[in-house]
């Protein structure tokens, strides 16, 4: 007797294209929200440290509004809100990457900040005796080097992110997850699925947080 | 931008029922709280333990925190819920297994109080052994060396600092405990994201039912904010570290 024999895990091999498609989607939302969230997330960081006073207190706005708000209801308001704006409906798969590229700015935009913030000033300055603007001082000095240190930060919060992607559960676009749950609705195996897409969800999130570790040891600047 | 506001809805009457919208609000607030409040007792006593568990001198127990935090923090939450949901009754032994599935009161309460507990443990018990191991490790062998035991050293030496140094991340983890409450909504707790939904399918208001949802979010982070900063101002102590500002 174990306490898997009322399990099917027959019924696992069948649905894998189907998991494969979500798993699909699961990835490309990460992926596009990461991308879209650092590149944001970064100009929300200078704005937030700029001298222009307006533009500092907008961003300092909107990152402390999304972080205290709970993310699904963030994913509820963009579905809500969106096609009022434009007068058409949008997908479920389209809101859920608008949302979560909007969201995680917020996030990124923190590691961000301290990110530039760990540049130590004097590079400003060195930057400025030598010429250049503020956009050259930022793009050829202070962002790589705050990009650098703040790499295995903006990797952890990427998989916070692989996993917050499961979210769009409530607005009904077709992840990983959904995939599970409507196959474990078709073959009437909904535990077993659930059971499998937990350990899918924790061998790639495992991986991945071994994998920074790694890099964190090996990229670290020694000062 | 086409929206027919109306800001009464909140005092109209439910479609076939005796109660109004903002009922529906306030009763799933109260939810929220609920859930939010006896998850936090867990996730802090078993937070706590594992936490210090971590840094004892014993590889086995050290080896099995470390599995309990990778277990809880490598899994999305909701995917957790949907475990505890519907995976573990099926775990349990045939008898208590039928119990759980047809009998047990307020099930959906009692589960995502469970698996939230147990995620925001693994997440206190990381903050645990960071503010331990940020301790000099000369304090350890100091209790040790006035003859205290390991436990007593703990106890009265190396805690009371542990706990006072990171009273401002779990501040923000209690901040989270009540967003991350929102996902018990997929296993139907009626807290505030299930009635938002319920609220907007139902009365097509959804601008108003989401700003005022919002808004009761805001006032949970607010009061959990202070709350724990009037913790943190009452426990300083004087010429210390935490007390130092």
């Amino acid at each position: 007797m174990s306490m898997f024999d009322n399990f099917d895990f027959s019924v696992l091999a069948p649905s894998l294209p189907f998991l494969w498609s979500g798993l699909l989607f699961t990835a490309k939302l990460t992926l596009i929200a990461m991308a879209g969230g650092i590149f944001l997330g970064t100009l929300l960081a200078l704005a937030r440290l700029s001298a222009i006073t307006p533009l500092a207190l907008a961003a300092t706005w909107y990152v402390n509004v999304m972080r205290s708000i709970p993310l699904l209801m963030v994913i509820l308001w963009f579905f809500l809100v969106i096609p009022l704006i434009t007068g058409q409906p949008m997908g479920a798969e389209n809101s859920a990457i608008l949302t979560f590229t909007a969201f995680e700015a917020a996030y990124y935009s923190e590691i961000m900040r301290a990110g530039i913030q760990s540049v130590p000033r004097g590079q400003v300055w060195a930057g400025q005796a030598l010429g250049m603007n503020y956009r050259q001082t930022m793009s050829y000095i202070v962002l790589p080097q705050a990009f650098r240190n703040m790499l295995p930060v903006l990797l952890t919060q990427t998989i916070i992110l692989f996993q917050d992607t499961s979210l769009v559960y409530a607005i009904g676009a077709k992840d990983l997850l959904k995939a599970a749950e409507v196959a474990g609705k078709n073959y009437n195996r909904p535990v077993e699925m659930y059971l499998f897409v937990a350990l899918i969800y924790f061998v790639i999130c495992f991986s991945l947080s071994r994998l920074v570790k790694h890099l964190q040891a090996r990229i670290a600047i020694i000062r | 931008m086409n929206y027919h506001w109306n800001w009464g809805i909140f005092f109209e009457q439910i479609q076939g029922g005796e109660e109004t919208y903002l009922d529906w609000l306030l009763t799933g607030f109260g939810w929220t709280v609920a859930v939010s409040i006896s998850a936090w007792l867990i996730a802090l006593l078993l937070g706590g333990l594992i936490g210090v568990l971590r840094t004892a001198p014993h590889r086995g127990l050290a080896f099995l925190a470390t599995c309990h935090v990778e277990f809880y923090r490598n899994i999305p939450l909701l995917v957790q819920m949907f475990l505890w949901f519907f995976v573990v009754p099926e775990l349990l032994p045939r008898e208590l297994s039928l119990w759980v599935k047809q009998d047990m009161p307020a099930k959906e309460f009692v589960t995502a109080v469970l698996c939230l507990g147990l995620f925001t443990s693994a997440r206190i018990a990381e903050q645990v052994r960071a503010g331990i191991q940020s301790l000099p490790r000369g304090q350890r062998m100091a209790g040790l060396a006035i003859g205290l035991t390991l436990p007593q050293t703990y106890r009265y030496v190396i805690l009371p600092m542990a706990i006072r140094i990171i009273i401002p991340p779990l501040t923000s983890e209690f901040m989270n405990i009540f967003k991350n409450s929102a996902v018990a909504f997929a296993i139907g707790v009626m807290e505030l994201t299930f009635q938002a939904r319920q609220m907007q399918e139902d009365s097509e208001q959804g601008i108003e039912t989401y700003l005022a949802v919002t808004l009761l979010y805001f006032i949970c982070a607010f009061i959990a904010n202070r709350g724990m900063a009037f913790i943190e101002r009452r426990s300083r102590v004087p010429g210390f570290i935490v007390g130092a500002k």
